[in-house]
């Protein structure tokens, strides 16, 4: 088996372990099963896109746009568990600046 | 027609080819450990009756497969000693460390966002299923 199959193998492989989060993504119960499909997801795809630099020769371009997409990845799964999370309403979060959080959680 | 010269060309490749090399052996080695441990995430994802249970499998089976797989075509890629060799390994090791600092992070976040909002986890204790969840209003 040369380097060149074992990637083009590899890539495959990686592709098909990427269905049973993708059916997580469609029939997941709760919005946050979801949400961590699709952060596993895009956490694979970052390592796709090496394997695919790996297959043209042209890593150098490649890695980078794997580290673009990791720190974005990262940024909007961040983003929607904040924006889940505030959905429901806080009352202390107008009055203090502070621990609101600690305070909000010990109140309820 | 002496077009030999151009079929001459490859067969000196082929010869060459055959063997690989040790550093190539061992990122194989290591992409094929990473690719084992995501099948273990993607059938604890897929499988596991709990919002908790999905998010362990999933948090752990992804970190350490990303780092593995990272690191093993890292080891592949670096075939000759040069600069730009030695740059695209320290890349690689960048994208290594940011998943490791990333995705514990956003398996915590998502993992208190979800238990802030009230998911139960599925337990045998009837105490626990009467009480209900965190912070239900």
């Amino acid at each position: 088996m040369t380097t060149e199959e074992f990637t083009v193998c590899a890539g495959v492989a990686l592709f098909v372990l990427m269905l049973p989060a993708l059916y997580r993504v469609a029939v997941g119960p709760t919005s946050f099963d979801r949400l961590v499909a699709v952060n596993v997801i895009g956490t694979k795809t970052a390592v796709l896109l090496v394997i695919i630099g790996v297959l043209f020769n042209r890593v150098e371009m490649f890695v980078d746009f794997a580290l673009t997409y990791a720190l974005l990845n990262f940024v909007g799964s961040l983003a929607v568990a904040r924006f889940l999370n505030r959905t429901k309403p806080m009352p202390e979060e107008k009055t203090s600046r502070g621990s609101s959080r600690k305070k909000g959680a010990k109140a309820s | 027609m002496s077009f030999l010269f151009l079929a001459n060309a490859p067969v000196v490749d082929e010869s060459v080819q055959a063997e690989l090399s040790r550093l190539e052996i061992c990122g194989m080695t290591l992409a094929g450990l990473g690719l084992l441990f995501f099948l273990g995430a993607a059938v604890g994802l897929f499988r596991f009756p709990d919002f908790y249970t999905r998010m362990h499998a999933a948090g752990k089976g992804d970190t350490l497969s990303s780092l593995l797989i990272l690191l093993g075509f890292a080891l592949i890629t670096f075939d000759d000693f040069s600069a730009l060799g030695w740059l695209l390994l320290l890349k690689i090791f960048g994208i290594v460390l940011f998943i490791m600092l990333t995705s514990p992070t956003s398996t915590h976040a998502l993992m208190r966002a979800g238990f802030e909002d009230g998911i139960e986890p599925v337990t045998n204790n009837p105490k626990r299923k009467k009480k209900g969840g965190a912070k239900k209003k």
